[in-house]
């Protein structure tokens, strides 16, 4: 991190977490020591539009959104909406994504082909690339809908900042019932990297 | 201790530092969850209004008894209660009023983006303008102070990247209430009479050079000198963006955007070589600081005026070297624009109003979608309520023209909002509009906000319901042109629609049993998942000009195929539903004309099962 603040963007599809994953990020952040600025765009509809989150935090954070070309992990929920974040990335940006496919409304008209070269796209132009199965995971551990937090299992390997931080930070945002699951959810995340 | 907030939250826990007793709201996007955060507040008296004139107006009534009170609304939200504002200014506060104005550059989710900045120095009261969350906290206590102190309501102006934007906030306690509570009779300060209103404006006009006076040593407005080559004026969101690109230039951050403080500027620019301003939205600052006679090097000669700003658009409007990143990927990527929700009431009524190819005034909500394809069957949006009363308009110059061509749908939040006094003058000027009230049970686009037709207060609590068609007849309509029918039936739906739109006499149609689907304690259960049967399925493509996002084509499915009854057809792909996100209400398999469309639907034929 050889910079003052580190820059995250989360984004995928309503209805997949994504603004979750970013308040579990900033509580995260905040119980680190860090400043954190954090600011989400959730379109008018409630479901099926894109969300995405801008995280940052470091000693000092002035801007709660991230400069183009400055983000430093990419945490996508799903597949294609990796694509309209490119140009915030630069070519040491770490991205992680889901491999869930969820077809646009203009693909599921049969108006426009769904892109089949996201893979080789982002392989070509970042040196590191993770695809995470994080739904299917999830599925396999018995809810789907944790797929967001077998992204942040993955994402805390790559930050110095104490598991127990995470998991305190998790378990607060959750009710109690979906603790042992996301438990083992932010466990799996953690092996994939 | 400290917490992570968005600034509303922080808006919200400041009104409870501060000891406000009371407060009311009209949701709106980006400042909805003011209130609904003050509601989780057992010592304030939380209310969700009709609308934000009501919201404003009991606000000023808490205030006239001692209490701090507080009014937060969207940025349109202020036109609704403008009335109040402008004379309040006039008559100022007992207990301090501090009126929250979230303003939306960039339309994230509003039908405009004025900048409410205006308003400040249009009413003459002061406006403090937060740059992230802390200080949105801050500054509501702030504004209490100097709302009490100066006899005015002060305006607290966030952003929607205030209002949504999370930081670190240091928590504090509780102010204790301190005015006694009662009414006391003082007929010059309270009687807005001529007589009254004359002295009053005087007593403002002292206030503004007093207020003016105050925003010279405000800390909050305060000087950072570094470098200075060049001095940067700016406040709110902008000064976060500003300091963003230029760490090391001197900065004047104004934390009060009305009134300014003259000296101080001058000072500023005295110190300076080139001075830049650096504000989203509209040139507010920069035409007054010129207007107070100095030289603005940068402003708006720059920096665009239209859309939000951000640290990307700060460095290409500034910074003459700075270029984009360069696009990694130029093919088209297929957009997730908003959508209605799979099984939404208003697809149901979008299909039936495309069908009959009407003409649709439309309003304030989730169903302004309808304008987007492949429904696009939602012809006008101006304003909350505009659809009656456009529709009146309308129909009175193009008269029996309008008959069987013409509609208007209006959600039950809106209509409570402001569809009744244009539902009054329709019927009072003998209109032969028609009205669609679609009643989903809850204020559903900001989140599902209760409202008077919903049963519940803001917090929780059991109270009465608006009936819409009691009131309809109420205002005027006649009984057998007041009508209920269900849009997901869809055959009645289209014959009550046809019938009323067809009448020479106001008439109001009132959806039922269509609430939300995303209200939970509205849906009972949802259907199991609908099915295409893939011998019946033509792929005619009906299906997917409702839009549904349970719907998709499979171009898999092209070519030949085996009816059921052995034949060979050739077809250009087949439908087929997700079965994650069909929700079973029934309208595909309702409008397949090949019956193509399986489920369960003899025991819930139209919708969902309801808690009624």
């Amino acid at each position: 991190m050889g910079k003052d603040v580190t820059n995250l963007l989360v984004a995928g599809v309503g209805g997949q977490g994504v603004i979750l994953a970013s308040d579990i990020m900033a509580d995260t952040f905040m119980e680190a020591g860090y400043d954190v600025k954090k600011s989400e765009v959730h379109g008018m509809a409630q479901r099926g539009g894109s969300v995405s989150s801008h995280v940052r935090f470091g000693n000092k954070v002035y801007s709660p959104i991230i400069k183009m070309g400055e983000v430093d992990y990419l945490f996508m929920t799903v597949k294609l909406e990796t694509l309209r974040w490119l140009n915030y990335c630069n070519p040491s940006t770490v991205i992680l994504v889901d491999e869930i496919e969820i077809n646009p409304p203009a693909v599921n008209l049969g108006q426009m082909e769904y892109p089949r070269d996201i893979d080789e796209t982002l392989k070509e132009n970042f040196k590191m690339v993770h695809f995470i199965k994080a739904t299917e995971m999830a599925s396999e551990l018995g809810n789907a809908r944790a797929a967001n937090v077998v992204l942040l299992g993955a994402l805390s390997k790559l930050l110095d900042i104490d598991e127990d931080i995470w998991i305190k930070c998790l378990l607060a945002r959750l009710p109690t019932k979906l603790h042992e699951l996301n438990k083992k959810a932010f466990a799996a995340g953690r092996e994939v990297i | 201790m400290k917490k992570v907030l968005s600034g509303n939250e922080a808006i919200a826990r400041g009104a409870w530092e501060a000891g406000v007793l009371f407060a009311s709201a009209y949701p709106g996007t980006p400042s909805s969850e003011i209130l609904e955060n003050i509601a989780q507040y057992e010592e304030i008296k939380a209310e969700w209004a009709t609308n934000e004139k009501d919201a404003l107006m009991a606000a000023t009534g808490a205030s006239m008894t001692g209490a701090r009170a507080m009014a937060s609304m969207k940025h349109v939200g202020v036109n609704v209660a403008a009335d109040p504002l402008m004379t309040l200014s006039y008559t100022g506060v007992n207990g301090g009023l501090v009126l929250v104005t979230a303003d939306d550059p960039q339309l994230h989710s509003s039908q405009n983006e004025q900048d409410n900045r205006h308003y400040a120095r249009f009413a003459k009261v002061p406006m403090l303008e937060p740059s992230d969350s802390q200080e949105a906290k801050d500054f509501v206590k702030i504004a209490f102070e100097i709302s009490e102190r100066f006899d005015t309501p002060v305006m607290l102006r966030s952003v929607t990247r205030i209002s949504h934007s999370k930081g670190v906030v240091e928590l504090g306690q509780r102010q204790q209430p301190s005015h006694p509570l009662e009414l006391k009779k003082d007929e010059a300060k309270w009687v807005m009479l001529p007589v009254y209103g004359r002295q009053r404006h005087h007593i403002v006009e002292e206030r503004f050079l007093k207020l003016k006076e105050f925003a010279e040593t405000f800390p909050e407005n305060r000087m950072e000198i570094n470098d200075t080559s060049v001095g940067i004026i700016t406040g709110g969101i902008s000064y976060q963006y500003a300091k963003e690109i230029f760490p090391n230039y001197s900065y004047l951050k104004l934390g009060m955007s009305w009134p300014l403080p003259e000296r101080l500027i001058a000072e500023f620019i005295s110190k300076v070589d080139k001075v830049y301003v650096i504000e989203e939205l509209d040139p507010f600052w920069e035409e007054n600081i010129k207007a107070m006679g100095f030289k603005v090097d940068i402003g708006k000669n720059k920096i665009p005026i239209c859309g939000e700003l951000s640290p990307t658009i700060v460095a290409k409007a500034l910074i003459p070297e700075y270029r984009e990143p360069k696009q990694i990927y130029s093919k088209p990527i297929p957009p997730r624009p908003p959508n209605l929700c799979p099984g939404c009431p208003h697809r149901a009524v979008f299909y039936t109003l495309k069908k009959l190819k009407l003409f649709v005034h439309g309003d304030i909500g989730c169903y302004t979608l309808g304008a987007l394809p492949p429904l696009k069957s939602l012809d006008t949006t101006i304003c909350m309520g505009s659809s009656v009363g456009v529709s009146e308009g309308a129909s009175q110059v193009l008269e029996e023209k309008t008959l069987g061509k013409m509609v208007c749908v209006i959600g039950d939040s809106t209509f409570l909002h402001s569809g009744v006094t244009p539902l009054m003058n329709m019927t009072y000027n003998k209109s032969n509009a028609t009205v669609i009230i679609l009643d989903n049970w809850v204020t559903a686009m900001t989140g599902a906000q209760e409202h008077p037709g919903t049963g519940y207060t803001a917090k929780g609590e059991g109270t009465i319901a608006i009936d819409y068609i009691e009131l309809a007849k109420a205002l005027g309509v006649k009984p057998q042109n007041a009508r209920r029918a269900n849009p997901y039936n869809v055959e009645e739906f289209e014959r009550v629609v046809r019938e009323e739109t067809n009448k020479g006499e106001t008439s109001v149609i009132v959806t039922v049993d269509a609430p939300c689907v995303l209200l939970r304690r509205a849906i009972k259960s949802y259907n199991e998942p609908l099915w295409v049967d893939e011998q019946l399925c033509t792929g005619c493509r009906l299906c997917l000009e409702i839009g549904c996002p349970a719907i998709s084509w499979d171009v898999s499915k092209a070519g030949d195929y085996k009816t059921a009854d052995g034949k060979i057809k050739k077809r250009k792909g087949a439908a087929v539903i997700n079965k994650m996100l069909c929700n079973g209400c029934g309208l595909c398999y309702q409008i397949c004309k090949f019956d193509a469309i399986k489920g369960k639907k003899e025991e819930v034929p139209f919708g969902f099962q309801l808690n009624k």
